[in-house]
């Protein structure tokens, strides 16, 4: 796995871009290649900027990565057009616009590995679908394992991957080492590494332009995008919501989807529902621009960092969520401080990297680590929220399966277990191992 | 890294106290009786306030007590700390 096309997005390059080709093109007097050398220009126009229409037969609040993947599916599979995509700031300026972009479906319970491997599949081909580059790129992710405890865990979810036909395979450090040379292997670290998960399918996607992507589609399609239009308040009538109060007026409605992650329960209290979410934030970091280094993506549960690499050369690395509820899009610096000693005691090629900057964004986190989606109390309200640090893997996915519950007014058979009453009936669907980071 | 007033040791780092999610959430006097959905309640369900929130804290790497605390979810400024068996203060 030595070859893993990293850093090119064109099938047809010859040249392998891993750190021992770009030091074999140093010594025979070929220059690296430059990152982000293949990201596409920017196009002039992305989408209108409508004025609210008085009624639509679907109103989606939140114009993030979900908002707008549900719009392109009531619209591709369904035949609803009659849409608005409500944003209070600006069009996936929230958790789309900066986030680690890791795609993967190597989860543990059946239930999750069916809506993550088959929004994995939509990736594959989703560029095709939007007509427009989203930089899906699959090289490949290592979940590392440091204890015994780990490995057991490991093999595992190794195992149910496989039989719910998810690739998947455990590798040893060696083929760690082969994988990714720069990860530290030797045995005399605090926690050595004993191994890995592999999904060779997992990769990322350049997250601004799958927001993007979407939108152009739907914009297309006749969808009204709606940015800077905050929802404050529903138009009830029993059991039914017959319109959403909004900064540019009320708005009529035929049904509503709540798609606004951190800020769900800000919503669902003024409809005085309420739902188990808590909302933290969420660290990550970029790096300074690197040539490539680092040719894959790995994880760490225990010592807790996650790190790849950009088209462009920025490392991306995360950590887990502040321990504390928030709202403020910022955390605390001593999480990023243990993040980083353990991203250097993993990569030691990155002590001296400078950092680049810092954000936080505000997830949705549940008591058992997987998401709610479907219907609500109301007959006409659907909810999708609690996908905690995991969201823009499941972008299409999601998307795919609750246009699908709001068109026909019944779960999806992949939505279904994720459903809010699971937390009264005790179904839960506990991925607190498998989602891979601390929530 | 903030300053945490707990209110037994004083003002110490953030990073030696544990954070425990929303205060004055009393156990169930009649547990026996409650329903399925008034378990799931008391179980998952919590607020989740844009705003000054009451909370458990514990000093776990100090005196290992527990306190409650207001703290506003936007600001992530702590205008109160309190024992467990006072009231919520006042706060603006």
């Amino acid at each position: 796995m030595t070859t893993v096309d990293a850093f090119s997005t064109d099938p047809d390059d010859a040249v392998p871009h891993t750190p021992a080709a770009a030091a074999a093109g140093r010594l025979n007097g070929t220059p690296p290649r430059t990152p982000g050398a293949d990201l596409p220009e920017h196009p002039d126009a992305l989408w209108k900027n409508p004025e609210p229409k008085k009624a639509y037969d679907v109103v989606i609040v939140g114009g993030g990565g979900h908002g707008l993947a549900t719009a392109h599916y009531l619209v591709k599979n369904h035949g609803i057009t009659n849409i608005a995509v409500l944003e209070k700031g600006w069009l996936a300026g929230g958790n789309m616009a900066r986030n680690t972009t890791l795609i993967r479906s190597n989860y543990l319970w059946d239930e999750s590995a069916a809506i993550y491997e088959h929004s994995l599949k939509l990736w594959e081909g989703l560029e095709e679908d939007l007509g427009y580059p989203i930089l899906f790129s699959q090289r490949g992710v290592l979940n590392l394992a440091h204890t015994l405890q780990d490995v057991r865990d490991s093999v595992r979810r190794v195992e149910a991957n496989v039989l719910n036909g998810v690739d998947a395979e455990w590798v040893e450090p060696d083929e760690v080492r082969k994988i990714c040379p720069i990860v530290n292997t030797s045995t005399d670290i605090r926690y050595p590494v004993l191994g890995a998960t592999y999904q060779p399918r997992a990769g990322i996607a350049k997250h601004d332009y799958v927001g993007w992507g979407f939108a152009r589609r739907i914009d297309e399609a006749g969808v009204d995008i709606i940015q800077n239009c905050e929802v404050t308040g529903f138009v009830r009538d029993g059991n039914r919501i017959t319109g959403v109060r909004t900064t540019r007026g009320d708005i009529a409605c035929g049904k509503v989807a709540l798609a606004a992650a951190g800020s769900t329960s800000v919503l669902t209290d003024m409809l005085g529902l309420r739902v188990p979410i808590q909302s933290h934030p969420l660290q990550a970091l970029v790096s300074e621009l690197l040539e490539p280094v680092h040719p894959t993506i790995v994880m760490s549960n225990a010592v807790h960092v996650y790190v790849s690499q950009a088209h462009k050369g920025e490392l991306v690395m995360g950590a887990g969520v502040d321990a504390y509820n928030g709202y403020g899009q910022r955390g605390a610096f001593h999480i990023i401080e243990r993040q980083m000693a353990a991203a250097v005691e993993l990569f030691p090629v990155f002590a001296r990297a400078h950092l680049l900057r810092t954000w936080g964004g505000i997830v949705d986190t549940t008591p058992d680590a997987s998401p709610i989606v479907g219907r609500t109390p109301y007959d006409n309200v659907f909810l999708n929220c609690g996908w905690g640090t995991g969201g823009f893997k499941a972008t299409p996915g999601l998307g795919w399966v609750f246009a699908d519950t709001i068109a026909n007014d019944e779960p999806h058979p992949y939505a279904a277990p994720f459903s809010l009453d699971r937390f009264v009936t005790g179904r839960l669907v506990d991925e607190h191992g498998a989602a891979a980071v601390a929530h | 890294m903030q300053m945490i007033q707990c209110p037994w040791c004083g003002p110490r780092e953030e990073v030696e106290f544990h954070y425990g999610g929303q205060a004055h959430v009393p156990y169930p006097s009649e547990p026996a009786a409650l329903s399925d959905e008034e378990w799931a309640q008391y179980l998952f369900f919590r607020d989740n306030t844009r705003g000054l929130f009451a909370e458990r804290w514990s000093h776990s790497a100090g005196c290992r007590k527990w306190f409650n605390a207001v703290r506003d979810t936007v600001t992530y400024r702590f205008h109160a700390t309190y024992r467990p068996d006072e009231p919520r203060p006042v706060t603006a």
